[in-house]
């Protein structure tokens, strides 16, 4: 075995988004002598950053009171909205939205990069003294008499047949008193959090979103800064869960970006090409035209909401941020409840130092008493409404549930099922029939990939695997006609000799980390695990 | 034997550029920026050396806006000794940058200089030689092999018949082609190391160099996008099409 280098901190924060920097803040604040290190798998902090992104500064104004004056990146204020419902040929703008969804009301708000949001977050912290070290990915979890003692980082140089190559480096051990896991939706080592201490007991099945964005340059005549456009229905049967935005923000720039909700039942649908094909839809498509896109890029994300959020702590450390499903789906926000959550969990953490408990177990307490728990709990049923009743009587539901119980109702709706159980056989469900794209306003997925500046050291282990290789055949091909080649929106899976001997290629140099496949293989036989440190994509500012 | 390697800061070799809506350039907003990779090539070899025992001193020097430093700290966490920053506007000209490096090399008196090749965002593979042609030293370009021999150095140069071996006296400079080595990662303890290292700041003007100016950019474009193929149904079309459309045979 080869010998590992050791570094020892008091807390170790594993994923440099807002939960994760929001919580190193404030551990800081609380205790300026603390050794507070963060580690990161992309290139630099906001390499694998994707949101919309419209942030309600709440939780900012409570971490950083002062930020208007620390030349922060929110310079774009929502100055007005619309949510539309479409058709194929129609756009039916909703009424009297703030009356009939009042959680998306985004008076006070600001459009952002979330990227650069996370940088400028990053410097606050390394202000402060904590330290922040992009490009080191957590591999495994160390566990010591059933307690999180820290991570290990992952080799570096180590070769595609797994060989020790020329510039081979060990991972490391980061030891640390208490780890905070904020890697985002579907954390890999969250993953292993949640089977190890039986974290989902009791807590509904997890669903998910995946997102996918572009953002554009368009000419400055048809650019509305602060303007937020919603979309739901077309293209999305009423069965499947999901819809557009289109934020106007900085210079001459549109986020413009898709969510699909990965329980759709049909495995022909291709969450890329549905975003492709919204553009199209005369609603945006002259937002388009002139244009030129930028960046690509996509991320999965938590919506199951309060009734799908795992036990939050366990003996040396706790969850943050969307590893843990904090977001506010039917707010369309999750920065807010991300960075809360790392907050309390900081404070949590404060408290069991002072009693030297082993778990920071008066996080639960202190979400629970928090605006952040409100917050979700005022907005809990509208995503299973959907769920249970789809898009058009879901919609009315959560008019019925926000606009007059104000999130008070006396029940609580559930979620069933997990995301990766909902697909219906290949041979029964419709084939959509996706426009070609025009190379102008639509793309295909290759060219999109390589807006997204991903890369991958070429000789290492895919990171990408089949659990049981011989189950693709008989459950992937045979049933679904292998999902994977579509949901995928960097084209890593890919069949060959589908005609005669149908095989699973993976191209993991293309992976933009969005973890849509560990969620939706039917068997939950793909294992994303941790590339070499520093790869995935390189997502520039604006993003 | 002291070694002074310089380098530079340039866009990521990951990141797709795109040109500025008004032609005047690369947009660099907001864009990942590194170090570039021929010059990392040249600071693993300068450690190599001092691993080996054959130099004494690594010193690593920059020459463009503030946060070369970061890049500094990141050749400090490959293992080089100190850093010398020395601040100017954005992308300087390569003479300028040569006349830096000539006081620099005053300054400092290094045995050797080796520099990467070439930067990846202009590829215009200048200051070496023009850092040689001032101080008039021996220079040996392109190396994929360095040795150091009794008071002088060995280079391995690829040349576009194969290779070929020069004997030069020191002091001298050197710069780096691809295949000279594969850089290491720099390991998380070594990055915290290089936080402490010495960094040493100086402004361009300090060095009485004139950066003033001698190339004019006219315009910056993209290469035109690929043209959609076409599938054609025999040889005899495919031959007509390369003979009358293509006409390249």
């Amino acid at each position: 075995m080869t010998e590992r280098e050791t570094m020892t901190f008091d807390v170790l924060i594993v994923g440099g988004g807002p939960s994760g920097l929001a919580a190193a803040i404030r551990l800081k604040q609380l205790l300026p002598d603390l050794a507070v290190c963060l580690v990161e798998k992309g290139s630099e902090i906001g390499a694998h950053i994707v949101s919309g992104a419209v942030i309600d500064p709440h939780a900012l104004g409570e971490l950083l009171p002062d930020w208007r004056d620390r030349d922060s990146p929110l310079t774009t204020p929502v100055t007005d909205e619309d949510m539309y419902y479409l058709t194929q040929n129609r756009a039916f703008r909703v009424p009297a939205l703030g009356l009939l969804m009042p959680h998306l009301a985004n008076h006070g708000n600001f459009v952002i990069s979330l990227g650069d949001f996370c940088r400028w977050l990053a410097a606050q912290a390394e202000q402060l003294g904590v330290e922040i070290y992009p490009g080191f990915a957590a591999a495994d979890v160390l566990i010591e008499e059933g307690r999180v003692a820290g991570v290990l980082t992952g080799d570096m140089g180590i070769t595609r047949a797994g060989e020790e190559g020329p510039n081979y480096a060990p991972g490391m051990e980061l030891r640390a008193t208490y780890t905070l896991f904020a890697e985002g939706c579907r954390g890999s080592l969250t993953k292993t959090l949640m089977a190890r201490y039986a974290l989902r007991e009791g807590a509904d099945p997890q669903t998910y979103g995946l997102g996918i964005k572009e953002v554009w340059e368009i000419p400055a005549d048809r650019h509305r800064p602060g303007h937020v456009v919603h979309s739901f229905g077309w293209p999305l049967d009423d069965h499947t869960y999901g819809g557009a935005w289109l934020y106007h923000f900085g210079r001459n720039l549109v986020s413009y970006g898709f969510v699909t909700g990965l329980a759709y039942s049909n495995p022909w649908l291709s969450p890329y090409d549905e975003m492709q094909r919204t553009k199209l839809h005369p609603l945006f498509r002259p937002i388009f035209e002139g244009g030129r896109r930028l960046i690509y890029g996509a991320r999965a994300l938590s919506e199951g909401g309060l009734q799908s959020i795992p036990r939050l702590t366990f003996p040396g450390g706790a969850l943050v941020g969307d590893a843990a499903g904090f977001l506010n789906t039917p707010k369309i926000k999750g920065t807010h409840t991300a960075m809360k959550s790392g907050m309390l969990a900081a404070e949590a953490i404060a408290d069991a130092l002072a009693g030297k408990e082993a778990e920071p177990v008066s996080y639960t307490a202190r979400f629970r008493s928090s605006w952040l728990h409100e917050e979700l709990h005022g907005a809990r049923n509208i995503r299973p409404a959907f769920a249970k009743w789809g898009t058009r009587r879901g919609a009315l539901y959560a008019g019925f549930d926000a606009a007059l119980l104000r999130g008070r109702a006396p029940w609580t709706l559930h979620f069933t099922h997990g995301d990766n159980e909902a697909l219906a056989p290949a041979a029964s469900s419709p084939k959509p029939a996706y426009p070609k794209p025009d190379g102008k306003i639509t793309f295909d997925k290759l060219s999109s990939v390589f807006l997204s500046n991903t890369n991958h050291e070429e000789d290492q282990p895919v990171h990408l695997r089949l659990r049981d290789p011989d189950l693709w055949r008989p459950v992937n091909w045979d049933r679904f006609r292998a999902p994977e080649s579509r949901y995928c929106p960097a084209g890593v899976y890919e069949v060959a000799d589908a005609e005669t001997e149908p095989r699973l290629v993976i191209n993991a140099q293309n992976c933009v980390h969005c973890k849509t496949c560990d969620i939706k293989d039917p068997d939950q036989n793909i294992d994303w695990r941790t590339p070499e440190g520093g790869g995935g994509p390189n997502y520039p500012g604006g993003m | 034997m002291k070694i002074l390697v310089p380098i530079k800061r340039v866009v990521d070799y990951n990141v797709k550029v795109r040109v500025k809506m008004d032609g005047s350039g690369v947009d660099l907003t907001g864009v990942k920026m590194s170090m570039n990779p021929f010059d990392e090539i040249a600071v693993e070899e300068a450690i190599r050396l001092r691993e080996k025992g054959a130099a004494t001193e690594v010193v690593v020097v920059s020459v463009g806006v503030a946060q070369a430093a970061d890049t500094l700290r990141t050749a400090m966490a490959m293992g080089a000794d100190r850093a010398i920053l020395v601040q100017s506007e954005e992308s300087p000209e390569p003479l300028a940058v040569a006349k830096i490096l000539k006081a620099l090399v005053t300054r400092e008196s290094p045995d050797l200089v080796i520099l990467g090749k070439q930067a990846i965002d202009d590829d215009m593979n200048a200051t070496g030689q023009m850092l040689a042609g001032l101080l008039d030293w021996p220079q040996a370009t392109f190396a994929s092999k360095i040795e150091k021999t009794g008071d002088g150095i060995e280079v391995t140069r690829e040349v576009d018949g194969g290779s070929e071996t020069l004997a030069l006296a020191l002091p001298a400079v050197v710069t780096a082609d691809l295949r000279l080595n594969e850089p290491r990662y720099a390991s998380l303890p070594n990055i915290m190391k290089a936080k402490k290292k010495p960094l040493e700041t100086l402004q361009a003007a300090d060095l009485g160099v004139d950066m003033g100016r001698r190339l004019t950019v006219v315009s910056v474009a993209e290469p035109p996008g690929r043209k959609a193929g076409v599938k054609v149904g025999s040889a005899a079309e495919l031959v007509e099409k390369l003979r009358n459309e293509a006409k390249v045979i």
